[in-house]
């Protein structure tokens, strides 16, 4: 039963997708604890892969037994078992938040929104740990295909935003497939770690150079990188909270996943450091994507919509590390990814949250809510930190292999972009801030009567609350504990030949 | 060096952490209760730290190692000479600030004072983490923890002109932690660890035109902090905070933590023999006396009382600064020496011009005509205080005064020695008018004739303050040998040579 835990990870959510919709049928209320014995079940089936990874090394699991190159091939590594527990919790903590929200803003559409939910985390969990490029194409188009139908049952601009989201997803699936045909042409394999072995003998192939730009520019679609981020501000911004809270730390992150695999496992490192400057456009893209969404971020009045932003920002920060490609870069990318999925998880679980007990998300109109709502707004300050990069919450880490990175690559720009960049998400964070918590404009009245008014307390339910708050708390210990994460788990995750 | 591991360090920073918590969940219903947590919280903060002073005196350090935050750094605590003098009096006045926190608070009927108290905590913690702080990285750490918290107390009046001066304070400080951040990388990229050394720990690692570059970025970004000028902008519009705060964290806590991460950085990080060998050191005195001169200047042209003390504090933190830079040893001691009795010295003037607010809400110098007669008390500490920034004996800014003209001397610089001369002339020529004022001009016409003072809980700390200040000055070592953690620093430091 361990042994089999890699294709448990897949196998849970989907099969419970199913009994999910039967059941849901006959009952709506069934539905919730489904999905959470689903998602905890996959949960724990992912830590004890990724303790399995740590005790005995990569694991192989062949699917029906085929061996690969032939069958499809589940390879777990440093890399995606990390990365697979990031998923499936974050997926767990959405899952117990989405209750009360999913009931408020989705009434009619419970069961199926739990179905996709699942559908959605089974996709996602499924790129991560295939070994094989086809069947990742299919685990993407999983995703995708569930995160369109997701997206589309928000609020008003939703449908809209989603159609947009399925041309340029669509578009970037292609691409990836398109990458995943060229290759097949020129090696007859689908397997990556075969494909590893038999391409470095065909880099001068111009086929391969064309799958390989194909397979970039599909990715820098999926993952919302800069220029290629123009369907993301909307869908998240329109979707129901749950599923942006879902959507925004996982996508992207997956999407970069993807990235590191194949630059760097698929493809040697080499290839796309060396012998095309392809690391160095990315990094060049990176810093527009940081620089952007920030920029951007600045502009907004909806506090969702300037996460979106300043997510699109974030995916600038992996990517730089990404394309930097040294050794520290890359573990400031891995590192990010883990620290990034928790500070986006804790910020859009935090605007559901509001949304949840105000009805509006505009900044202006949030003033006081700390009195309210006093634990999720020390929350929001928490994670608000940690976007700024502010020691000891876990952003700062991240920033700190980053900054290392480029300062050994060199990369004067890049350590100046990531400086500025904590500065303007300072002020991002500090408008809100003010907004937030204090008076307006105007002397105080200094009664003595403010003393004896009793504030009340008026939290979300716990169900939406500990999620964030567990978040919340993770930021702090992540922080702390990044170098035990990265001595134990990253430096082995980072791809051979760093 | 032997060293101890402990783990005294680290309580003394998680007490009042605890104590921070405890104060939010007892909130506004419990307001005795809630004080008790702060009262009790320093006092055993204080003694945890007096704990260990005996052990430092011996020449023995006390380590404690929390976690491994990245490869050869970890987050842990070394309580030297250094940290130790900086750790016993931050604790100290702690304790006095709260007693009189109590007293402002409630006097003016201060809203919002559970997230006062909450922040004050924090500041409090993060400052022993400074204190006590092992290498650059923790110390950047628990500096940062500390702009962040200062940052709710400074805007505490939440008035307009409040959240400009708190807007101004973040763009300063956060900037300044951006520079810091890159300088501490790009060291750790250098040397592949951070650990302070008396001494310094850079010499002959690097490329010396990267080492200069190291320090200006350095220097200018802990200077910040430390209001050197042309970086100090942001501590007058800060007195907009209320005063307990601009007592402890504008005499004490923030600008004294810039100062401290300047010492470190030059004096545990770059180190004498390096600095001379890249001709630093002079540079950096000159450019810390250029303030002393400027500062003091601008503080004669200050009416508003807390401006005032805040352009008087830029020229105290620029002369400590000067005084290391000067890198000889009765520099070194004179300049440690000073961050302890300025800290006694200034915030004794804090704390009465927070007892001049309260009793009659008056801020301007020139509202203060016979205001002594009233206040006796207070106005006595003042002039005790005030005389002892200027350098009158026997107040302990005359020890520390000495040891810095001594300092100059040895060094053979005599330039500097005509700048603290110009700077103590200054020094007199903005507190005196205030002391003759308040004593001896006849009284404003709501000034009341018959002894009439601020709230005890104010009084009593202003007045030990302003006596320490003088014990100081008569027994430099009257408490814990004060003096000697100086001295022994400053040794330790040019021993490394």
């Amino acid at each position: 039963m361990i042994s089999q835990s890699p294709v448990l990870i897949i196998i849970i959510p989907l099969m419970f997708a199913f009994i999910t919709l039967i059941f849901g049928w006959w009952k709506k209320n069934l539905c919730y604890p489904i999905v959470l014995i689903a998602l905890f079940l996959s949960f724990l089936a992912s830590l004890n892969t990724l303790n399995t990874v740590i005790a005995s090394g990569t694991i192989h699991y062949r699917l029906g037994g085929w061996s690969p190159p032939w069958g499809i091939e589940y390879v777990v590594d440093y890399l995606n078992a990390f990365v697979l527990v990031i998923i499936s919790f974050v997926a767990l903590t959405v899952g117990v938040y989405s209750k009360r929200s999913v009931e408020q803003e989705l009434p009619e559409k419970i069961v199926f929104f739990y179905v996709m939910f699942l559908l959605q985390v089974t996709g996602l969990l499924g790129i991560v740990i295939t070994g094989d490029a086809f069947n990742l194409y299919v685990f993407l188009e999983i995703a995708s295909l569930a995160g369109y139908a997701l997206i589309t049952i928000g609020e008003d601009g939703a449908p809209f935003a989603s159609f947009n989201y399925v041309i340029f997803g669509t578009i970037g699936a292609c691409f990836y497939l398109l990458g995943v045909g060229y290759l097949y042409i020129v090696t007859g394999s689908l397997n990556m770690a075969d494909l590893s072995n038999i391409l470095p003998g065909l880099y001068g192939s111009k086929v391969v150079l064309v799958a390989f730009a194909f397979f970039l520019v599909g990715i820098s679609i999926k993952m919302a990188l800069f220029p290629l981020h123009v369907w993301l501000p909307d869908a998240y911004t329109y979707a129901p909270s749950s599923v942006s809270a879902l959507l925004a730390p996982l996508m992207t992150k997956v999407g970069a996943y993807i990235l590191i695999r194949i630059m760097y496992t698929v493809f040697k490192p080499y290839f796309a450091i060396e012998m095309l400057p392809i690391a160095s456009i990315l990094t060049w893209m990176a810093v527009a994507a940081i620089l952007y969404g920030a920029a951007m971020a600045l502009a907004q009045v909806d506090l969702k919509r300037m996460l979106v932003y300043i997510l699109v920002s974030e995916v600038g920060y992996i990517t730089l590390g990404v394309g930097l490609g040294n050794r520290v870069a890359l573990t400031g990318a891995i590192l990010h990814i883990l620290n990034d999925a928790f500070m986006m998880l804790s910020l859009f679980l935090i605007v559901g949250a509001i949304m949840y007990k105000y009805g509006t998300r505009n900044i202006s109109q949030l003033r006081h809510i700390h009195k309210k709502m006093p634990f999720t707004m020390a929350v929001f300050v928490l994670s608000g930190l940690s976007v700024i990069g502010i020691p000891p919450t876990c952003g700062f880490f991240s920033k700190w292999y980053l900054i290392l990175g480029a300062i050994k690559a060199n990369g004067w720009v890049f350590v100046a972009v990531l400086l500025i960049s904590s500065l303007l998400n300072a002020i991002l964070f500090f408008r809100v801030i003010e907004n937030t918590y204090l008076e307006p404009k105007g002397e105080l009245e200094h009664d003595s009567e403010s003393f004896s008014e009793v504030v009340t307390i008026d939290e979300v339910p716990s169900s939406m609350l500990v999620p964030i708050l567990v978040t919340g708390a993770g930021i702090l210990i992540l922080g702390v504990m990044s170098g035990k994460i990265i001595s134990a788990i990253i430096q082995y995750a980072v791809p051979a030949y760093f | 060096m032997e060293e101890i591991v402990s783990i005294r360090p680290l309580l003394a920073v998680l007490v009042t952490l605890v104590a921070a918590l405890l104060i939010v969940f007892t909130g506004e219903k419990h307001r005795n209760l809630r004080e008790f947590w702060t009262i009790a919280a320093s006092i055993i903060k204080f003694t945890i730290v007096l704990s260990m002073v005996p052990f430092v005196l011996s020449g023995k350090t006390l380590e404690y190692t929390i976690i491994s935050l990245t490869q050869g750094v970890s987050l842990q605590f070394r309580v030297d000479q250094f940290g130790m003098f900086f750790g016993v009096l931050a604790s100290a006045l702690w304790i006095l600030t709260s007693v009189y926190s109590i007293g402002y608070v409630r006097g003016l009927n201060e809203h919002a004072q559970t997230r006062y108290f909450f922040n004050f905590a924090l500041c409090i913690s993060a400052t022993m983490g400074i204190a006590f702080a092992g290498n650059l990285l923790t110390l950047f750490i628990f500096y940062e923890i500390l702009t962040v918290a200062t940052y709710p107390l400074v805007i505490h009046k939440e008035t307009e002109e409040a959240i400009r001066g708190g807007r101004k304070y973040l763009v300063y400080t956060l900037t300044a932690g951006v520079v810091i951040l890159f300088g501490i990388i790009y060291i750790y990229n250098l040397t592949g660890s951070l650990d302070f050394k008396p001494g310094g720990f850079l010499l002959g690692k690097g490329p010396s035109n990267v080492l200069v570059f190291l320090f200006v970025i350095l220097i200018l970004g802990f200077g910040v902090k430390a209001a050197l000028m042309p970086m100090h902008e942001w501590l007058p519009t800060a007195m907009v905070a209320p005063t307990p705060v601009s007592a402890l964290l504008h005499a004490v806590a923030v600008v004294k933590a810039g100062v401290f991460g300047c010492l470190r950085i030059i004096l545990y990080v770059f180190g004498p023999t390096l600095l001379k060998e890249l001709d630093l050191w002079l540079m950096l005195a000159y450019f810390a006396a250029f303030t002393v001169i400027v500062s003091g200047l601008y503080a004669l042209g200050q009416d508003n009382l807390k401006r005032r003390l805040a352009f008087s504090t830029i020229n105290n933190l620029a002369i400590i600064i000067m005084g290391a830079a000067l890198l000889s040893p009765s520099s070194i001691t004179g300049s440690i020496f000073h961050i302890g009795s300025h800290g006694f010295m200034k915030i004794t003037l804090f704390f009465v011009a927070g007892a001049i607010y309260v009793k009659t809400h008056k801020e301007n110098i020139s509202q203060l005509d016979g205001l002594g007669r009233q206040m006796p008390l207070t106005f006595g500490a003042f002039a005790i205080a005030s005389m002892g920034v200027a350098g009158t004996p026997p107040v302990c800014g005359f020890i520390s005064k000495w040891y810095l003209a001594m300092g100059c001397l040895e060094a053979k610089e005599v330039v500097f020695l005509f700048v603290l001369l110009i700077s103590a002339i200054l020094d007199v020529a903005y507190f005196f008018p205030i002391i003759f004022n308040a004593f001896f001009k006849s009284p404003q016409e709501d000034v009341k004739p018959h002894f009439d003072e601020a709230p005890m809980k104010m009084v009593v700390p202003l007045m030990i303050t302003s006596i320490v200040s003088l014990i100081l000055g008569i027994f430099p070592n009257a408490f814990f040998n004060f003096f000697n953690l100086a001295s022994m620093a400053a040794g330790k430091i040019l021993g490394g040579v």
